[in-house]
């Protein structure tokens, strides 16, 4: 099962939620659209589920118009945000709800349904809880319910909204994991939406970042977290430093950090460069150019140490990430300072008449002599 | 210890205010609601049973109870479907013109009963704008049992509507688009997932539409036409009795209509008692 989502939009009154987005869907895929609030990638999975429709483009299921189809007639799974539990019906008549409203011809027969809702309340682990309501429910067994519900009627797509957005953060993590096995279990197509990229970066195949409506980037986790295309990526996906470039006597520089070797060869006279946190080396040796940075506060997080820096001479705080073992070796105590430079940087450059930054001539940036 | 007394003091005090102000309510209520009730069924026995069960027996008073079930039994099923109808169009689409059909639903609550009833003699009346096309046709709806249902539905418009908007907004939608991307049509949507949730709200509010479709006066005096026998309804009925100085046949119609308002009132407190955060546009539990 293969979907084809092609220039996709769909204008709100004030503004437009999605605009002219494509994408494909690969079988047995679980992928994530990532972006904040607003970004249209709830408007795109309810397009998927047929509650919506776009005022121009399509999608294709296997070559058939998916369109054309209404909601009840896509065989699609939809896990809403708040569960939208039937409220008056027990758990199992929850599940067994899209089998009972099946015309005769295709509804199993009781007994056959009744089985089905057996094996699903023993998939989302909730055998013993068949015959109560969802008020006497905690969230997370709620939303086991949902995803019980949606499987029930054995849907070739799964649209989760939010999955995990009302629980709280230890049930949040175990659901996680216990999704992703369910998925390399079932193998089901599977879409989420979330605002969260911990959760994108930890459960899906591929990520479609997404943001003002559009996608800004599509691949794996590594490749968003590693090879952001956008500076929307940069700054959405983990911390990041963001540092301004402009030309010094014919090179581009941030302070005392000169780029030896222009990238862009001189087209452009400004640009912006993200480091990450984890690619921010404290210690530099000279004669290395590097910055020179006050440490102001040491924020231990188990095996990782955040450092607040601030460099003097950009007036401009910076985030540096240090394993915890090395604060004792590198004698890193506030108020000490340290040389600190990027170890890796991708870099924008800024269009000189707009001042807006050019995403397509991005540069990964590593120092010549990488020791 | 002058704490204490003090504190004692207070207390006695306050106790004191609590007790004036439920005094003070309740000779209130005794003076203005229970009295009058009970005036209603001494008057109406006060000549014994006979004499209520002879006046209720009446002819007259038969085709009034009659004609009052007729004119409920048209207009709060027809008000039940607009009620839903409206809800729903308030509740899930968006639209032009939406606030003015807010409006309009509460348009009845904010005009005077006499003046909904002059609006239908003004329209459908001999003189009226639709008159001489309708005497032509040979329709009757003035001073007939059209006009009666007619004036009856509009004055009783708002009451299921206004029940069902807040709880439906609270509610949402979402439980209906599951339902529907679940393989459900139209039908089944509304049917097993909307009415259950709306069943109690929506029994409260067809309850006070009815209350209020057998026992209005204003309106369906104006168009009545005071034909006995054949456009008065029980309230109608109930003044006809009273200017003919027929006390006890004017109360024992009155006793009816008192016996309608307790029971409706009853169920009523009952289903607020038993279901009042499905009624009311409470947070909904089951979220």
């Amino acid at each position: 099962m293969t979907m084809e989502l092609s220039r996709l939009s769909r204008r709100f009154t004030d503004f437009a939620a999605l605009d002219d987005v494509s994408l494909s869907i690969a079988p047995g895929e679980f992928l994530a659209l990532l972006g904040p609030s607003g970004s249209g990638k709830t408007t795109l999975l309810r397009i998927l589920a047929g509650l919506d429709y776009p005022d121009s483009g399509g999608v294709r299921k296997d070559g058939r118009d998916f369109l054309a189809a209404q909601a009840r007639e896509r065989h699609v799974g939809l896990v809403f945000q708040h569960y939208a539990l039937f409220r008056h019906l027990t758990v199992r008549e929850n599940i067994a709800f899209g089998l009972r409203i099946r015309p005769r011809r295709t509804r199993p027969s009781r007994a056959e349904i009744g089985d089905r809702v057996t094996r699903l309340l023993k998939r989302v682990q909730l055998d013993d809880h068949g015959d109560r309501y969802p008020s006497q429910l905690s969230g997370g067994q709620r939303q086991r319910v949902a995803l019980a519900r949606a499987l029930a009627v054995e849907p070739d797509l799964l649209l989760l909204d939010e999955p995990f957005g009302a629980l709280d953060a230890q049930v949040r993590v175990t659901l996680r994991r216990w999704l992703r096995e369910l998925h390399d279990e079932l193998r089901l197509t599977t879409v989420f939406v979330t605002h969260d990229q911990e959760e994108a970066l930890e459960l899906a195949d591929r990520i479609a970042v997404m943001n003002r409506g559009r996608i800004e980037q599509v691949g794996s986790p590594e490749e968003i977290y590693q090879q952001p295309a956008t500076p929307f990526v940069c700054e959405f996906i983990g911390k990041v430093n963001r540092l301004t470039l402009s030309e010094n006597s014919g090179s581009l520089a941030a302070g005392e950090w000169i780029l030896p070797d222009d990238p862009w060869d001189g087209r452009y006279r400004q640009g912006i460069a993200y480091v990450r946190p984890d690619q921010l080396r404290v210690a530099v040796p000279p004669p290395q150019p590097a910055w020179t940075a006050r440490l102001r506060h040491v924020y231990l997080a188990g095996s990782v140490a955040h450092l607040d820096l601030h460099v003097a001479s950009l007036d401009q705080a910076m985030e540096a990430d240090v394993a915890s073992e090395d604060l004792a070796r590198l004698g890193l105590q506030p108020g000490v300072e340290l040389r600190v430079a990027p170890r890796r940087a991708v870099l924008f450059p800024l269009d000189d008449d707009s001042g807006q930054p050019v995403a397509r001539d991005r540069s990964t940036w590593r120092p010549p002599d990488n020791s | 210890m002058s704490t204490m007394t003090a504190q004692r003091q207070a207390g006695w005090t306050r106790r004191m205010g609590h007790g004036v102000i439920i005094v003070l309510a309740s000779a209130f209520l005794g003076l203005f609601l229970l009295l009058p009730l009970a005036a209603v069924f001494v008057e109406a026995f006060r000549q014994g049973v006979q004499a209520y069960v002879a006046s209720i027996g009446q002819p007259e008073a038969l085709t009034a109870i009659r004609l009052t079930l007729l004119v409920a039994v048209i207009a709060v099923p027809l008000n039940l479907v607009f009620g839903v109808a409206a809800a729903w169009a308030m509740t899930r689409f968006a639209f032009r013109g939406k606030a003015l059909l807010g409006a309009f639903i509460d348009l009845p609550f904010s005009v005077s009963p006499v003046i909904s009833g002059l609006v239908y003699v003004l329209l459908f009346g001999a003189q009226g704008w639709f008159g001489p096309w309708l005497n032509a046709h040979g329709v009757k709806i003035i001073f007939a049992v059209p006009g009666l249902v007619l004036a009856t539905i509009f004055i009783t418009l708002p009451f299921v509507a206004r029940e069902l908007i807040p709880l439906m907004q609270a509610q949402g939608s979402e439980e209906e688009e599951a339902a529907r991307v679940l393989g459900a049509n139209g039908w089944q949507m509304f049917f097993r997932v909307t009415l259950p949730n709306i069943r109690w709200a929506l029994l409260y509010g067809v309850l006070l539409c009815n209350a209020r479709a057998m026992g209005e006066f204003g309106a369906v005096s104006v168009v009545s036409g005071h034909i006995r026998g054949l456009t008065t309804t029980m309230p109608l009925e109930v003044e006809m009795r009273y200017n003919e100085y027929d006390y006890v046949g004017a109360f024992a119609i009155a006793s009816l209509l008192a016996m309608l308002a307790l029971v409706t009132l009853a169920v009523k407190t009952f289903l607020e008692w038993r279901y009042s955060d499905e009624i009311a546009a409470h947070a909904p539990g089951g979220h």
